[in-house]
């Protein structure tokens, strides 16, 4: 049997992602660009038995979800730039809750208003560090329409997997651009929920370690009670300010991601191998850097492209290596050079870092990249 | 059995002192002794419950068979 | 005979936070005997809150309890309902969190008519940070950030509610202890959306700063300046100046609570699927 193909925009594709990594609830407020991912939502999770909530605004939205996923829902929420900065302390409570979530950012144009309808990479410092406090952080960061369907689910399956909230960032272009699209068999991806508890309900504590820094997540509702709050917390929940233990909960929280970075880390490299210049790129960028690298080996240029899947966490090992044999990086993005700062954190000046920055709406173009690889030879 | 006198039980670690139960207590049963509230005159109690009704701090126990 | 509270209170949670004559804790204790008289399961109780001293009540009741951010319970709420329907959810909540920093989650809840109820403890300002003024603080009163007198008029929390869609409005006080189960075990029982305003006293930050010399001049002024709607149908409007009405002030019958019109929502996503 031939698998089902589609012609679809990068938010569609990402709504239905979601409802093929077990979505049933979706919580959302409107806002350019990221709305068709609602509007999918709330046509097709009520065909599944889901339910799709237009809250009264983003705050409201990201507390829904985190109240759905808590009831044992997965549930996802959609925003872009401006919802993200709203939704940001809510994202902190899931994050030291941790309450399995996906928030989907759509990439425009910022700060504020900004430029509603122009594609932009801004938002990726935010989902590292947006919400106070040290908190662990995943964000992917597709590329294309069929990747945006592959990355919202494993985006619910980390999140699952890790009990933490989990944010895609496509920008713009990837989320209004149509492409076509296969989609895969049930059962085709795995898909993963999170671990219940092995304990009966008396003994149930919500953050109990025992077992690995990942503790079981039971459902308000499924015969399991239990208190949960936005303090410091102990294994059984409840408050505490005891220095030991909010100490060692915070560092468990961020190394539930940082020990496990092999397996959330994903990027793609072309021709790195014996590239001299390496160009660091992610989503739409990635795709014009591509056509750039193509051009320049043409040319004779060793150029090769690294490119992000998952931006945070970060691969810096793997950057840090690639550092010691080449010339150059290069990293072309719709910001002013967040990913830049990123690089040069982690390759200990082994090698220049240039940066092309687009916050004009514009998409960085391959003759732009080509020309920097021409100047940084 | 109509006369026998209830156990009023107050814990004291939960006694915040704000004298709610004392000054609602229709036949002053209870006082102040310093920021705990004690019995003072059992015998008058109607077994009214106020006191417990209304304590804020879960502190007092009237217990009437 | 006694009551047992402690069946539903936490093992080992007690004494509370709330200060000497708060009446945080006369309000926990009705909302313990209308969830007994509910026959209320804990497993399938689940109760949200915000921030503030009133929404540190659900840590010490054993049921599911959901502490959530600053002004959010209501919408936190709303998913745990949306997700499990079957569960009986009720928000606890101070005047601050609920209606200032919470208002727009709160008239949007009201207006869902989703099948909840909201206990908002009204204490008519922001203790836990100290006394400053609230959403529900009288013109004219003092608090730590109104030192030459509130400038600021008051929300009517209830009359709020009911604008807002509610279709279970009631209001009781912390003084009126006996009623306090009952307003609630009512509003619990209507289908649809239910609000419970419950006029509370803070002696620490705002009693010290308004001249009230006692906890229980605080409950004696709640006494004095409320009248059951009943009582009130008789008064004259010169008898009912500054006085405040309790009981059951709004109640409407028939209008269908949002879990079941998203269910109709499935059916008909269903049924065109077909």
């Amino acid at each position: 049997m031939s698998k089902k193909v589609a012609f679809l925009q990068g938010n569609e594709a990402a709504a239905h992602g979601a409802i093929y990594a077990g979505c049933t609830f979706f919580a959302g407020y409107p806002i350019t660009p990221s709305t068709e991912i609602a509007e999918v939502c709330s046509v097709e999770l009520p065909k599944v038995g889901g339910k799709f909530i237009q809250m009264e605004d983003e705050i409201g939205a990201m507390s829904a979800v985190l109240g759905a996923s808590l009831a044992g829902a997965k549930a996802l929420t959609a925003t872009s730039g401006p919802g993200l900065s709203l939704k940001q302390e809510i994202i902190g409570y899931g994050c030291i809750a941790e309450i399995p979530v996906v928030i989907i950012d759509i990439m425009r144009g910022g700060p504020s208003t900004g430029m509603p309808t122009g594609p932009s990479q801004s938002d990726i410092m935010a989902a590292k560090w947006g919400t106070h406090g040290d908190h662990p952080a995943i964000c992917l960061v597709p590329a294309s329409v069929q990747e945006i369907f592959d990355e919202t689910v494993r985006a619910f399956n980390l999140a699952e997997k890790y009990r933490t909230p989990v944010m895609v960032m496509p920008d713009e272009i990837v989320g209004h651009m149509r492409e076509r699209i296969v989609f895969p068999e049930p059962g085709e991806i795995p898909v993963i929920d999170r671990t219940a508890p092995s304990v009966p309900p008396e003994k149930y504590k919500p953050y109990d370690t025992s077992f690995g820094d990942i503790p079981p997540l039971a459902a308000f509702g499924s015969g399991y009670k239990f208190h949960v709050t936005g303090l410091n917390k102990m294994e059984d929940g409840f408050p505490t300010t005891k220095a030991p233990i909010v100490q060692a909960e915070e560092e468990r929280q961020v190394r539930k991601v940082e020990a496990n970075k092999a397996d959330i880390m994903k990027w793609e490299e072309y021709m790195v191998d014996d590239a001299e210049i390496v160009v660091v790129a992610f989503g739409s960028t990635s795709r014009s850097a591509r056509f750039a690298v193509n051009a320049a080996r043409e040319q004779g240029i060793k150029a090769g492209l690294f490119r992000l899947i998952t931006f945070w966490p970060f691969p810096e090992e793997r950057m840090l290596e690639i550092s010691k044999k080449v010339k150059a990086f290069i990293t072309p993005e719709m910001n002013l050079g967040q990913c830049n700062g990123v690089v040069r954190g982690c390759i200990e000046g082994n090698a220049p870092v240039y940066g092309i920055y687009h916050v004009d709406g514009e998409p960085v173009n391959p003759e732009e990249i080509l020309k920097k690889m021409k100047e940084v030879k | 059995m109509e006369n026998k006198l209830p156990r009023i039980e107050i814990i004291e670690k939960y006694c915040k002192g704000c004298a709610i139960c004392a000054e609602y207590c229709p036949t002053q049963v209870l006082e102040m002794r310093g920021f705990v509230v004690a019995v003072k005159n059992l015998e008058a109690c109607t077994k009214c419950m106020q006191c417990e009704l209304r304590c804020p701090d879960f502190a007092i126990k009237v217990f009437a068979e | 005979m006694s009551y047992d509270y402690e069946k539903w209170i936490r093992p080992g949670k007690l004494p509370h936070i709330w200060c000497p004559g708060c009446g945080h804790g006369i309000v926990m204790k009705g909302l313990i005997r209308a969830f007994d008289t509910l026959g209320f399961k804990k497993e399938n109780t689940c109760i949200v809150s915000g921030i503030g001293c009133a929404s540190r009540l659900p840590g010490y009741i054993d049921c599911c309890t959901l502490h959530t951010a600053h002004g959010r319970a209501a919408a936190f709420a709303t998913g745990v309902k949306m997700a499990r329907p079957e569960m009986d959810v009720i928000c606890v909540g101070g005047d601050g969190d609920g209606c200032a920093i919470g208002g727009n989650h709160f008239i949007h809840m009201c207006r869902r008519n989703i099948d909840m109820t909201y206990i908002v403890m009204n204490n008519k300002i922001y203790g836990m940070t100290g006394g400053q003024f609230s959403s529900s603080t009288p013109t004219g009163a003092k608090a730590s950030t109104t030192p030459y007198g509130n400038p600021d008029p008051a929300f009517d929390i209830a009359k709020l509610a009911i604008g807002a869609g509610a279709t279970f409005v009631a209001r009781g006080t912390a003084f009126h202890a006996t009623q306090i189960d009952k307003l609630i075990v009512e509003a619990v029982q209507h289908k649809g959306m239910s609000v419970v305003e419950i006029l509370d006293d803070c002696p620490t930050t705002y009693g010290r700063r308004n001249k009230f010399k006692s906890v229980v001049e605080m409950m004696n002024n709640l006494k004095e300046t409320t009248v059951p709607v009943k009582a009130a149908e008789k008064m004259t409007p010169e008898q009912l100046q500054g006085k405040v009405l309790t009981g059951v002030l709004y109640k409407e019958e028939g209008r269908s609570d949002y879990t079941t019109e998203y269910a109709k929502v499935i059916e008909r996503a269903q049924a065109a699927k077909k």
